[in-house]
């Protein structure tokens, strides 16, 4: 079985795991502040981890190049409070744009 | 009060109807990602069924497609489903459901669905806004995977047309609204910081992976 499959069945089993044990446990397990917190923090890091790899690196070395350029339109466009959608699309066409011609 | 009770009803159901369409539109930029991360059409559709949440999806093919073992992958976006397990608990008292109707709830317990929920002002609303919201955005998620999915296999070079960059800028959008204080950003910068100072020593995907310690430390102590 390749890579990508075995990923998507270990994804989709842990991900249907945790959903459905939630709805399970009695609700005084998971409401401690210290767990709160955690799961607050969570999405933040591995987010912003992901943004920093797809962005700036290509294997194991750290590189500039088209898509460090969409990704400061993107960051420019939140700024600016702009829509979801503009920001991705934004962000895709200037990356589209260096790619072809720079 | 019959009419009133209805009209509020069609309001909830109006809501989740939009926001359902609306989300679920981005789930042709998950088929079309997943292509350029070199998941095939099978695959994506899979996923959308399965595991059905967005972060998940995304962070999953975001992994394989920069070179990540399936391990750092499924690790990685696993950590991200949690936080549907904790809506869980919260919708589990609202929503009381039990037997086969509690798998079909508990797949259908993402961001979205518990947002509309907790929107509402009466438990009946909030029961409709979770069902009906999950519901439109599981149909249309799906649906637009697939499209997404063949369209970006006819394209071809996905960085011609900026895919490979339409996916950091999600990420990024994703992240953005819950940077809503100082300590959230330092956390960002933290893990920033992590992640490419582990790029050139790490295998690939365990930077990403490894940015989890920094939120379990940072939350362990407060």
């Amino acid at each position: 079985m390749s890579p990508q499959w075995i990923s998507v069945i270990g994804t989709s089993f842990f991900c249907f795991s945790f959903k459905y044990l939630g709805q399970s446990v009695p609700a005084s397990w998971l409401s401690h502040p210290r767990i709160q917190r955690i799961n607050t923090y969570i999405p933040i890091v591995l987010l912003t981890g992901l943004v920093t790899v797809q962005s700036f690196t290509e294997k194991t070395k750290l590189i500039i190049d088209h898509r460090a350029a969409g990704i400061a339109v993107a960051f420019t466009a939140l700024l600016l409070k702009l829509p979801f959608p503009i920001v991705v699309i934004s962000a895709a066409v200037t990356s589209a744009l260096v790619y072809r011609y720079a | 009060m019959a009419g009133l009770g209805q009209n509020v009803g069609v309001s909830v159901k109006g809501d989740s109807l939009g926001v359902g369409i609306t989300v679920g539109a981005f789930g042709s930029a998950f088929g079309a990602a997943a292509i350029a991360s070199h998941f095939t059409v099978a695959q994506a559709c899979a996923l959308s069924l399965l595991t059905f949440s967005g972060a998940s999806q995304f962070a999953l093919i975001g992994v394989l497609g920069t070179g990540g073992s399936a391990l750092s992958g499924i690790a990685t976006s696993s950590l991200l489903g949690i936080r549907n397990g904790l809506y869980g608990v919260r919708m589990a008292s609202i929503l009381e459901i039990k037997g086969w109707k509690r798998v079909l709830g508990a797949q259908i317990t993402i961001d979205e669905s518990t947002g509309v929920a907790l929107g509402q002002d009466s438990p009946s609303q909030m029961k409709q806004g979770f069902w009906w919201t999950g519901s439109a955005v599981f149909t249309f998620w799906n649906i637009f995977t697939l499209l997404g999915a063949l369209g970006a296999n006819a394209l071809g070079d996905p960085s011609a047309w900026g895919l490979d960059t339409a996916i950091p800028a999600i990420f990024l959008g994703l992240v953005w609204h819950r940077l809503n204080s100082r300590k959230t950003w330092a956390i960002a910068i933290s893990a920033f910081v992590l992640a490419l100072s582990l790029t050139p020593i790490a295998p690939a995907g365990v930077p990403i992976m490894s940015t989890a310690v920094l939120a379990i430390i940072l939350g362990w102590r407060e």
